[in-house]
């Protein structure tokens, strides 16, 4: 560095800049963005309000311990609650085992060749596919072919296909995200495919599986439309016993007291959306903070 | 030092206490090729080839026993494709032919009979970055044990490694902290402590100290002097004061526009690096490409 740097400071003003009107076009941005995120909001808190208003006085003991009746006073949320649990169960564990299984085989075993290929991209698809067409082939294949009926075990069956591709979509990427340095040093060590796979590479993807597998449950618990399709849409005033039992889940119940004409009955499902709401939210949460705590650090 | 209990053969060699700083080559005429008698790696004629793209060409070379052999060159001239080719770790790159041959104590590891999973149990792998698996110091060291079917004491064996690693005595206080939780260089320790802890006979190192500070660097050179009583070490380095600090041996690489990956030079290093050969290993260790 010279002394005669002041010719940098004192040379023609080649810059023209104005920091008003740039100051300006900044704070519009700023401003434009709040009130994007605003009307997200805003609009989420005025039905939750809405709900919870609506279902003040209804959210009591007897609503959890009631079934279906045609007296709103004394219906309540028992077997769907119940069914959602029990058809979930089966859910996850078809769809768990065989999307894991579906990532590993994916990304550690299966060439780059056109067949992974095509799968992959039918893969992506399937993820997409609008959740109707899932009822309408569960209730061919499963209710109908299967002879399974409009029960448990066929709401499952439907379930575990329709949350199938968003596992084997979330077990690869976390399988992915195991860096290649950790099977380097497995394979380095002596050790085979299989046990680098099976002590390293599904031990550091488990919390993504894991993350991955309750958002999928989050999305399946939510799911009317297939449920409809195979005809859960039913008064079931009993618990399913066994898996062929016929059965209804919180938002089938919702979407069944909403279409009534009394207006108990829209209050009913308010209560009915709360508890479904919470339940979604505990499952969001229980995954965000096993996607912060258990991240493997390499 | 202790001595790392895990090698049932050549009691013999493992007896000598002093660290051999400058090795005794035998006398060769200068420029014949180099033949290592009764080499204990022995690549013959290999080639490599990354898809279409060749890496390493027709290189023969004898790495000798209980010696640490030194691969220098300018980067991207296949020492480490070639490092990779003698425990066939290329192989878990798809699209990756070979030709040659790579002799271990004469069998060769390319042979269809040979499973590689053994050859590596064989010839350990210490990678450039350290990278311990995120376990219990303990864990890191017994993985490959176990599952190359260890029989014996296991805490006997977590300590014999970490002593031969020269690690034992800054972590022994607890062996169930993770081996993350270690500094760089001893985690770079804790990874060779893992693949002494297999018994192989071949340590290949792919610049080993160059993600380590100077102070680190110097250890795990003291280090690999004390492994070389027991091993036969390859080591890839950028750097050539370390290649002639350390090594009994050195080989040079270079990739032209004929062919890449070729072996121009091999010799005991001290000839290497005082009284070149060939005019482009001259070039290289006097800096003036590269
Ligand atoms: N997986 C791969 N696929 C394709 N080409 C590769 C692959 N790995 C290495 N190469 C190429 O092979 C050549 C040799 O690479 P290699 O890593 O062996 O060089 P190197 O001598 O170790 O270099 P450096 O000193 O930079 O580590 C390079 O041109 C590189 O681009
Ligand atoms: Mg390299």
């Amino acid at each position: 560095m010279s002394e005669d740097t002041q010719t940098v400071g004192r040379s023609e003003p080649i810059f023209k800049a104005s920091m008003q009107w740039r100051r300006i076009k900044a704070h519009f941005f700023v401003v434009l963005g709040l009130l994007s995120v605003l009307l997200g909001v805003v609009t989420l808190l005025v039905l939750l309000a809405d709900v919870i208003i609506q279902s003040t006085g209804w959210l009591d003991w007897q609503f959890f311990t009631s079934f279906d009746s045609r007296f709103p006073e004394r219906a309540g949320i028992k077997a769907a609650l119940f069914g959602t649990l029990y058809m979930m169960f089966f859910t996850m564990l078809l769809a768990v085992p065989i999307g894991v299984m579906s990532a590993i085989y994916l990304e550690e075993y299966a060439g780059d060749n056109w067949f992974t290929q095509f799968i992959q991209v039918n893969i992506a698809n399937l993820a997409g596919v609008p959740s109707i067409v899932y009822g309408l082939l569960g209730l061919q294949v499963f209710v109908r072919w299967m002879e399974m009926g409009r029960s448990v075990l066929a709401g499952s069956c439907t379930m575990a296909l329709l949350i199938l591709p968003i596992i084997i979509v979330a077990s690869r990427e976390a399988i992915r995200a195991v860096p290649p340095s950790m099977r380097e040093a497995s394979f380095a060590l002596g050790a085979s495919k299989w046990e680098t796979v099976r002590h390293h590479v599904l031990p550091y993807a488990l919390p993504g599986m894991l993350t991955g597998a309750i958002l999928a449950a989050a999305r399946a618990i939510g799911e009317t439309a297939p449920l409809i399709t195979i005809g859960a849409l039913t008064f079931v005033p009993f618990l399913p016993e066994h898996p062929l039992d016929r059965f209804t889940v919180l938002p089938i119940q919702i979407f069944n007291w909403v279409s009534r004409a009394q207006s108990e009955f829209h209050e009913l499902a308010a209560a009915g959306i709360i508890v479904l709401l919470v339940v979604l939210i505990a499952l969001n949460s229980v995954a965000i903070y096993l996607r912060q705590r258990l991240r493997t650090k390499y | 030092m202790i001595k790392v209990p895990l090698k049932k053969a050549d009691a013999e060699e493992s007896t000598v206490e002093a660290v051999v700083t400058q090795p005794a080559p035998a006398e060769l005429p200068k420029d014949a090729p180099m033949e290592i008698l009764d080499p204990a790696v022995e690549v013959n004629n290999f080639s490599l080839w990354y898809g279409d793209f060749q890496a390493v060409t027709d290189v023969s070379i004898g790495f000798p026993r209980k010696k640490i052999t030194a691969v220098i060159g300018p980067s991207g001239c296949g020492k480490s494709t070639l490092l990779r080719g003698v425990n066939r770790m290329n192989e878990l790159i798809g699209g990756v032919r070979t030709q040659g041959n790579v002799l271990l104590e004469g069998t060769n590891i390319y042979a269809d009979t040979v499973d590689p999973v053994e050859v590596r149990r064989r010839i350990g792998m210490v990678f450039q970055k350290p990278n311990p698996f995120p376990r219990s110091i303990r864990d890191n060291i017994l993985f490959g044990a176990r599952v190359n079917g260890y029989q014996a004491d296991e805490d006997e064996l977590v300590e014999a490694a970490l002593r031969g690693a020269a690690l034992w005595d800054e972590v022994n206080h607890d062996l169930k902290q993770s081996g993350l939780a270690l500094s760089g260089g001893q985690q770079q320790r804790l990874c060779i402590a893992r693949a002494i802890a297999v018994s192989p006979e071949v340590l290949l190192m792919d610049e080993p100290c160059s993600a380590l500070d100077p102070i680190a660097t110097l250890k795990i050179e003291d280090l690999m002097r004390e492994l070389a009583k027991d091993f036969t070490i390859i080591i890839v380095t950028h750097n050539m004061q370390q290649a002639a600090r350390v090594s009994d041996y050195t080989a040079f690489m270079l990739s032209d526009d004929e062919s890449r990956g070729k072996l121009i030079e091999f010799g005991p290093t001290s000839d290497l690096f005082t009284n070149p050969t060939d005019e482009r290993t001259e070039a290289y260790i006097t800096g003036r490409f590269g």
